[in-house]
């Protein structure tokens, strides 16, 4: 929860009552329960999935309920080399998505282009969609992902409703 | 009624998109529309060296990293006119093996998860982590390791790798029947795949599919057996068939390739000296050992040659096949001379996958489409490259 108001306001102490703000307590919301589209483009999508899975277990960071649809989702963690076939496929799926809604790019395909610096590949998932996190690597470690998804949390905390 | 399914569609594995033309439940026709995931990986093969070409192919069929680095650098010594030493052959035929069990265990994982049955992907991934652990040891790296390089390993094996291989080799046969304790016999799983998505010996013959989903249609070809490579001739295994030729059949072969892959594993990590040779002796290829390179001038130069202009490998064509994950994985590679290859080209056996697939779900239940999918186990990243 968020810390509550020392000061009382006049309140009995003894009282089980938490005072905050309305922006505070919606943003907590957001924050700890991020519902991820299941979008998956290559390989990062493995280590996405093995980041929901056993070992590593999303749940316990809330963010566990990979929707199929992305009009049930507020996250988008592009995973994977973006082809330019596929990029406006992917802005497509961003649009669905309600506000408030955020991006993480995963991997250095997303994130630069990787290793694929030619005609294929969109050099950065960032000239499509405004992403909010970058996590690098090829591809990302799920703790990275994970780090990435606190990241995030962190951010929603910080900025306003 | 026409129904698009996919790019972006939770169990299409990737960015396949498929246009249905319905009738009411029933599928009149079906049309793969591919290419959402061309990477451009081939034609950015030609501006990279020899060597570097590895990280690339490991990044095609993802899931099957180390079966295309391995397609890759069995063409290119062809060319080169390389012989590896017997350790490498036996630690090459141990990570291959060691990487279909992990490409079955997300085929696993996900298809199950597809139609219905969950928790099975939290299992199979639970097994997947360990030969994830093992490539760590090997390389550093989870996912690509890169550890089989053109000339044979990238260095010799770490401390505690026997241990453990065999630690997953003796736990693994018991989860594969805690998977078939949770599939086999289970009544839903059965319904969604007995008879669904028949194809026939001739049709996946004529169609290309080389690999499970020929093998469990009555075909018993396996490159392992036919064209034997990296010394799979010495080694005492069976080629898991089925005649149905349906989903369940593709399931069943599939559940008995990993035991005969436990199988070839535990004779390979028998044979394999816990250190050793881990490269051939052609100086051209590989670079001296680091001890050299610090003492001795012709080493230091030769290191240096290696890392900064490449090797060249001789003008002329090879087209070495392995046994993929997903059937024969082959890499056509053309030289002309240079240090860079002039042409890299793969059979991808996920394309050959797709291409069927109108064959397989037309006539089907629209509920049935993600099963077929499922079962042929395409990886999109192979199909498009």
């Amino acid at each position: 929860m968020p810390p509550s108001d020392t000061q009382g306001h006049g309140l009995d102490p003894e009282l089980p009552i938490l005072t905050t703000t309305v922006e505070r307590i919606v943003q907590w919301a957001r924050r700890s329960a991020i519902w991820p589209a299941q979008f998956g483009l290559a390989c990062c999508a493995i280590e996405m999935m093995a980041m929901a899975a056993s070992r590593y277990d999303i749940a316990r960071f809330g963010a566990e309920v990979f929707r199929g649809s992305p009009r049930q989702s507020d996250l988008m963690i592009v995973a994977g080399r973006l082809s330019r076939k596929m990029a406006p496929a992917m802005r497509r799926v961003y649009d669905q998505m309600p506000e408030p809604k955020w991006v993480i790019s995963m991997g250095a395909c997303a994130s630069v282009g990787g290793v694929f610096d030619n005609y294929a590949i969109v050099q950065g998932v960032d000239q499509v969609v405004p992403v909010d996190v970058y996590v690098p690597g090829c591809p990302p470690r799920p703790e990275s992902l994970i780090y990435g998804i606190v990241q995030l949390q962190q951010k929603i905390a910080r900025s306003r409703a | 009624m026409t129904v698009n399914m996919g790019p972006q569609h939770p169990s299409t594995h990737g960015v396949l998109r498929l246009v249905l033309e319905l009738d009411g439940e029933v599928i009149q026709s079906a049309t793969p529309t591919i290419g959402y995931l061309h990477t451009g990986i081939e034609k950015t093969a030609e501006q990279k060296k020899w060597q570097q070409v590895i990280p690339l192919v490991e990044r095609m069929d993802y899931l099957g990293a180390q079966s295309n680095s391995l397609a890759y650098a069995l063409s290119v010594e062809k060319l080169l006119g390389l012989e590896m030493p017997q350790r490498v052959k036996d630690i090459r035929v141990l990570i291959a093996e060691l990487q279909r069990l992990a490409s079955h265990l997300i085929w696993l994982g996900t298809h199950s998860m597809e139609i219905g049955a969950v928790s099975m992907l939290f299992y199979a991934i639970r097994e997947r982590e360990l030969l994830l652990n093992i490539n760590e040891l090997l390389a550093g790296f989870r996912f690509f390791p890169s550890y089989i390089r053109i000339g044979g390993l990238r260095e010799d094996l770490p401390r505690g790798f026997h241990e453990a291989v065999n630690a997953f080799l003796d736990r693994f046969p018991k989860k594969l029947d805690e998977y078939e304790g949770l599939l086999t016999k289970n009544d839903i799983f059965l319904r969604r795949t007995e008879g669904v998505g028949v194809v026939s010996r001739e049709d996946a013959l004529a169609w290309g599919l080389l690999g499970p989903i020929a093998r469990a249609a009555g075909s018993d070809y396996d490159v392992r057996k036919y064209f034997p490579y990296s010394g799979y001739e010495t080694y005492d295994f069976d080629v898991p068939t089925a005649t149905e030729g349906d989903v369940f059949a593709r399931y069943r072969v599939r559940m008995q390739e990993m035991r005969e892959s436990v199988k070839i594993s535990r004779q390979a990590i028998r044979r394999i000296a816990p250190s050793g040779v881990w490269a051939c002796d052609d100086s051209r290829v590989v670079p001296p050992p680091k001890d050299k390179v610090y003492t001795e001038m012709e080493a230091l130069i030769q290191h240096f040659l290696i890392y900064s202009q490449g090797f060249t490998v001789p003008a002329g064509d090879a087209y070495v096949p392995v046994e993929g994950p997903r059937g024969e994985h082959g890499t056509y590679i053309v030289s002309d001379g240079t240090n860079r290859p002039w042409r890299v080209k793969m059979r991808a056996p996920s394309f050959m996958a797709i291409q069927v697939l109108p064959k397989l779900i037309q006539g089907g239940l629209i509920a049935d489409v993600v099963a077929v999918i499922g079962s042929t186990d395409v990886v999109m990243g192979d199909c498009d490259r």
